[in-house]
């Protein structure tokens, strides 16, 4: 049945298709795969070289990567847990009834939040001391662990903004209620507000952490032996060739995207499944 | 500061409330007795939800004073927590805890604030549950509920802290026509019970069949009140007239 009429919103409405993920298919991700590792290749042979094929040098090199790859999600992990928690009394502080720990904690958010992520790893790296002394006890501060501590400060921030917006997004009759029922603001936020934002807060979180993953890559900037790292040494000592490149670094981005992408299709699933039932 | 039931149970005296430039209550004097059921009535943006958030200091005021069995509110040094047990507040958009089931909803103010045992808290929710007629219902979470059910259970939730007056905050008005009647049937049996009341709304006919007495109040100020045989009968200002002629 066809109504005539000129009114768009009196016409039939076709349900939007969801948008696939930056419209990549695992066809996509093989042609990506295809070009950047086995392509080389292929030219390789058509040159009739002497030496070792690019796949099977990148399949000499490929364990050490992974490892430099695992180091790269430990960052990742820990800067992440880190972030969080401090982040988390952060963003509460910045809801604080108190008006001075309200605007500090706001000053700290919106300082690190706009801070570019290498600066701030070049502050950790270099203002930090290889080690404190505390009585007779040395601690030593490794590169990665100052790395680590350098990331968590824009996870930090951005954790401290995720809980403040999820705790303001909340409709204010919720606070009502339990004020009239003598709650205090205490057992309001932890038995009331809280447990109905860990929804809204999961999906930017996951978000932030994909982004974080990705970052972590900026260690090898400042000389941590995570996987670029790893991957510029072992170019190095394959004697800098050239057909190598892209086999190398295309591994290197085939691994973030195996781990990366799972993460991004969680989250865009829970923000659906969460933007239905509220 | 002894106070004898002979007294009103909540006075206000002279309240003056204003947000911001916006003089909202001008020289609010009511007083409720202990059993009474009062109703405010009056066009919207009259203040008349302000009024009532005052006496459970959920708004603060500029002017005046409220004395809640003799316990002033307009006071920095209220104990607000201890106000709030004794008056309880039903919220027009409900104000259920969306995470939290029926029963929970009900019975867990009466065992964080008041400290009662989890058993005798959860037998009493099951109760007042059963009271408000929602039997069945206790594990349903708020999204499951209709607006009527919901409303209902905020009801129950208010009453499991025993308090001593309650305060309706146009309970009616976000209701779906065909719920309005069991929510207003389950206020009538409070009232029946004895449960003093201070109810804001639009349902003339409820306030009229329920009321002891009620107040119409216009642009923040009580233009006129009585008990509802006189009020609705003779009406004697030209604005609650015009008003009563627009609403019946």
């Amino acid at each position: 049945m066809t109504y005539k009429t000129d009114l768009p919103v009196m016409l039939p409405v076709k349900p939007r298709e969801p948008e696939p993920f930056l419209s990549l298919t695992p066809w996509h991700m093989l042609a990506i795969a295809l070009l950047t590792i086995i392509g080389p290749s292929i030219a390789f042979a058509q040159s009739g070289s002497e030496a070792q094929s690019p796949l099977a040098v990148l399949m000499n090199w490929a364990p050490l990567l992974l490892k430099g790859f695992i180091f790269n999600l430990v960052i990742s992990i820990s800067a992440m847990a880190l972030g969080t928690v401090v982040g988390a009394m952060l963003g509460l502080c910045q809801i604080s009834l108190l008006a001075v720990t309200r605007h500090s904690s706001w000053f700290v958010t919106q300082f690190f939040r706009n801070a570019p992520w290498l600066v701030l790893l070049f502050f950790a790296m270099f203002l930090l001391p290889f080690e404190i002394k505390f009585f007779s006890l040395t601690i030593p501060f490794p590169d990665w662990f100052k790395a680590i501590l350098g990331l968590s400060l824009p996870v930090m921030a951005n954790v401290s903004e995720i809980v403040r917006g999820a705790v303001r997004s909340l409709p204010s009759g919720q606070w009502e209620a339990a004020e009239s029922l003598a709650y205090t603001r205490l057992q309001t936020l932890w038995l009331i507000i809280i447990p109905q934002c860990v929804k809204r807060m999961l999906p930017p979180w996951m978000n932030l952490y994909s982004i974080l993953t990705m970052a972590t890559v900026l260690a090898s900037i400042v000389g941590v032996n995570e996987v670029m790292t790893l991957t510029g040494q072992a170019l190095a000592s394959e004697g800098g060739r050239p057909d190598l490149l892209a086999p190398f670094y295309g591994f290197v981005l085939l691994l973030f995207f195996i781990y990366c992408y799972p993460i991004a299709r969680f989250t865009v699933w829970l923000e659906k499944k969460y933007a239905v039932i509220t | 500061m002894s106070w004898t039931p002979a007294e009103p149970m909540i006075s206000l005296r002279d309240v003056h409330k204003s947000f911001g430039d916006l003089k909202v209550l001008k020289g609010i004097s009511l007083d409720v007795m202990k059993g009474d059921v009062i109703c405010i009535i009056g066009p919207s943006g009259s203040g008349k939800s302000t009024l009532i958030r005052c006496i459970n200091a959920l708004n603060d005021i500029q002017k005046g004073s409220i004395k809640v069995e003799g316990q002033e509110v307009n006071d920095p040094k209220l104990d607000k927590l201890e106000l709030r047990k004794k008056v309880g507040m039903v919220f027009q958009q409900y104000n259920l805890f969306p995470h939290k089931t029926a029963l929970q909803n009900v019975m867990m103010a009466p065992v964080r604030v008041l400290g009662q045992d989890k058993v005798k808290a959860e037998e009493a929710a099951r109760a007042l549950i059963k009271k408000v007629r929602l039997e069945g219902k206790e594990d349903a979470y708020p999204g499951e509920l209709s607006g009527g059910q919901q409303q209902r259970v905020a009801i129950a939730r208010s009453l499991a802290m025993q308090p001593d007056v309650i305060l309706f905050d146009e309970v009616t008005a976000a209701l779906d026509p065909e719920t309005v009647g069991e929510v207003l049937q389950t206020i009538k049996n409070l009232a029946e019970d004895g449960m003093t009341c201070i109810l804001v709304t639009h349902e003339m006919g409820f306030a009229r069949e329920i009321a002891d007495h009620i107040y119409f109040t216009d642009r923040g100020v009580i233009v006129e009140h009585g008990p509802p045989e006189t009020f609705f009968k003779n009406a004697q200002d030209s604005r609650t007239k015009e008003f009563l002629s627009q609403i019946l």
